[in-house]
């Protein structure tokens, strides 16, 4: 018997997802790093701490405040062989350049029937809870997904940020990254316990598009996706020992979706409640409830519940935030409601 | 580095009898193009005009007179070089050096096109000559940018030419390109097709300074204006240009005032253009043609067999876009991404 060492460090989300980032450097020239405060300061959700002195201004680039001219620059360079990674420093920003994300990024590769590539990554930071107001809060995921063409992950911890990192950066097609500012593990904002965890020193991927099992129960089914995962396992725990056995899924990218993971597990509890911190209409929550319906709605023995932001901007004043964003006691109520508990 | 805008650029040495003549033939053969694709486009639209129909669907933007700028401007280039060119293309693809035959194909929407006929006539890619174009106003400036920094990096000469409108000149993405190239020396020639029309926007309803090249000066980078529709003016200029980025001295700005002969669509009366009887009298192809036969570079025969070569060059393009399948409906949902099991 052979026993493999496995080498591993406790990191937060933040560190999981530079050290993807500083492996793929290592080992490809063409990876570099573009963005506003990516350098010196190192990115302001440390998105990029350590980058800068390793790797030099050449490789990771303070661009000027013009997110269509740099990102659209990013675009340019992939299809002529480079693999960028492009920071938007808030999803909320996609407003100033969503041109360059959707109607170059994202269509190229069809435009010219797959004869052009675009091999880049999209990163932004998404999610409010710190009351950074209506402008600095938001989510978004729904729109980027809606808008065919690009990739989608989301991760929730530190094993998947680093993973989903080397994943979308290896990716041929473009990904839109998006890391919650609340997983990431800063020491200046609430964090959840989950945003430090044991990770794999050496380079690995998690597949873009395979959702995680991240609870097993039997009950109900709770589809979920970035920071809610972990609201939505807390409350988990919180109910097991009271005889509820809740399902979690963390759909760890929404472009591709694993419709598969979410029928799997329906067709076991045959209950479920859909957690989203972005706007709940015409986005991913619907998404995954249609996924049950369009496949078989006898799976469910009880309607789904929707714990989504209600279609408010993200408020300011904390008790008005609280209200709107899916927390803990909103979960559990809707988990209670599907049980009928 | 000193930032100056120079005055109106004007042809003043003699080209060689051969460039001009090259010049003149890409010109010949994209205007040959552009009326082969007009009698195609118009051949099946009725009755009335309905712009869903035909062999040529949707919109088409036609570049009959701005030959000058494609011509004067890809002279310099290779096909290692990079051009992003605007919604209206053609002039650039063919000057460029894209394939004809494919070019046409994707233009008809045929599976042997550029794009397998997912593209049409707006997003035209082609690799192997690192042609694309957008039917974005401007924002083919960013990508351009993005081209010209993978080829600095990979220690090629190559450099990347973008090509707008003057009505882009007024978008945010051409000031944010403009300053970013100049910050980092990218590569980089700017092209501004002045027209004068923003489709029926005349260019002093929008924009408030009389020259873009003013606009380059103050980005950080030369500027120039040609203001004379003069294919060797365009050359003379880009030579300039072209040279700069590729000793790595960093990006220019060439504005041309050139002239939109035709609608901005197929389609468009043009009821707000009030010159328009005394275009076709501008028309740039017979006057160079006039230029060099008085030169004593060329006679109305060569006239003649440039124009029968062109002819001939179109027609065999067109026989093959329209001898190129239809797409099958089936494959639909392909090249959204790379793989194709990703739904």
């Amino acid at each position: 018997m052979t026993i493999t060492e496995v080498r591993s460090e406790r990191l937060t989300t933040s560190r999981a997802m530079v050290q993807a980032i500083d492996l793929a450097m290592e080992r490809d020239e063409r990876v570099i790093y573009l963005g506003e405060d990516v350098g010196m300061y190192g990115g302001i959700f440390s998105s990029t701490t350590g980058l800068l002195d390793k790797y030099g201004p050449s490789r990771v680039l303070d661009t000027p405040i013009s997110e269509s001219a740099f990102i659209g620059l990013a675009i340019g360079a992939a299809t002529e062989g480079m693999r960028p990674i492009a920071e938007l420093m808030f999803s909320d920003f996609m407003g100033v350049c969503l041109d360059q994300i959707y109607n170059h990024m994202a269509k190229i590769g069809f435009e010219s029937g797959g004869n052009v590539k675009v091999p880049m990554v999209l990163t932004m930071a998404v999610g409010g809870g710190y009351s950074d107001g209506a402008q600095h809060s938001q989510c978004l995921w729904g729109t980027f997904a809606h808008l065919p063409g690009m990739k989608v992950v989301v991760p929730s911890n530190p094993y998947d940020a680093k993973g989903l990192m080397t994943a979308a950066i290896r990716d041929d097609n473009p990904v839109v990254y998006m890391f919650h500012k609340g997983v990431m593990g800063l020491p200046w904002m609430a964090k959840n316990p989950r945003s430090v965890a044991d990770v794999p020193a050496e380079a690995y991927e998690v597949p873009i598009g395979k959702a995680n099992l991240a609870r097993e129960g039997t009950d109900v089914t709770v589809v979920t996706i970035s920071l809610s995962v972990h609201h939505c396992l807390d409350v988990a725990e919180a109910l097991a020992p009271q005889g509820i056995s809740v399902e979690v899924i963390d759909l760890r990218s929404l472009v591709p979706l694993d419709r598969h993971a979410i029928l799997q597990s329906v067709a076991k509890t045959r209950r479920l409640v859909v957690v989203d911190e972005d706007y709940q209409s015409f986005g991913m929550s619907g998404e995954v409830a249609a996924t049950i319906t369009d496949a078989d709605p006898s799976l469910l023995t009880a309607p789904v519940v929707r714990v989504g932001n209600p279609d408010v901007p993200v408020p300011y004043a904390h008790a008005l935030e609280y209200a709107i964003l899916p927390r803990p006691d909103r979960i559990e109520a809707a988990i209670r409601m599907v049980v009928g508990a | 580095m000193s930032t100056t805008t120079s005055p109106p650029v004007a042809s003043t040495s003699t080209l060689p009898a051969e460039l001009r003549v090259s010049l003149y033939e890409t010109m010949v053969l994209s205007r040959t193009f552009e009326e082969a694709i007009l009698r195609e486009y118009h051949a099946d639209k009725g009755p009335g005009f309905d712009i869903g129909k035909g062999l040529i669907p949707g919109e088409m933007h036609l570049s009959a007179g701005q030959e000058p700028v494609a011509a004067g401007v890809c002279a310099h280039l290779t096909t290692a070089d990079a051009v992003t060119a605007t919604h209206r293309p053609h002039h650039f693809a063919i000057a460029h050096g894209v394939d004809l035959r494919r070019m046409t194909a994707e233009i008809f929407g045929r599976v042997d096109g550029l794009g397998k006929g997912r593209g049409g006539h707006m997003h035209l890619f082609d690799p192997d000559t690192h042609f694309s174009c957008s039917g974005i106003i401007a924002e083919g400036y960013p990508p351009a940018l993005g081209m010209a920094f993978a080829f600095q990096r990979q220690g090629s000469n190559s450099i990347a030419v973008a090509v707008t409108g003057e009505g882009a000149a007024n978008q945010g993405a051409f000031h944010e390109s403009l300053n970013l190239a100049a910050l980092w020396k990218l590569p980089v020639v700017f092209v501004v097709e002045d027209n004068d029309w923003g489709i029926s926007v005349p260019r002093r309803a929008s924009t408030s300074v009389g020259n873009n090249a003013d606009r380059a000066v103050a980005n950080g980078m030369p500027g120039v204006r040609v203001e004379d529709n003069d294919v060797e003016a365009v050359w003379e200029a880009a030579r300039t240009a072209v040279q700069r980025a590729r000793a790595g001295e960093g990006p220019s700005l060439i504005e041309v005032h050139t002239l939109r002969m035709w609608g901005h669509f197929e389609g468009d009366a043009q009821g707000y253009r009030p010159e328009l009887a005394e275009v076709a009298a501008h028309d740039p192809i017979p006057a160079y043609a006039s230029k060099l036969i008085a030169a004593g570079n060329l006679d109305a025969a060569a006239v003649e067999r440039i124009r029968a070569s062109a002819s001939e060059r179109v027609e065999d393009a067109v026989a093959f876009a329209k001898a190129s399948p239809v797409p099958d409906p089936a494959t639909a949902h392909d090249y959204v991404f790379n793989e194709r099991s990703t739904r």
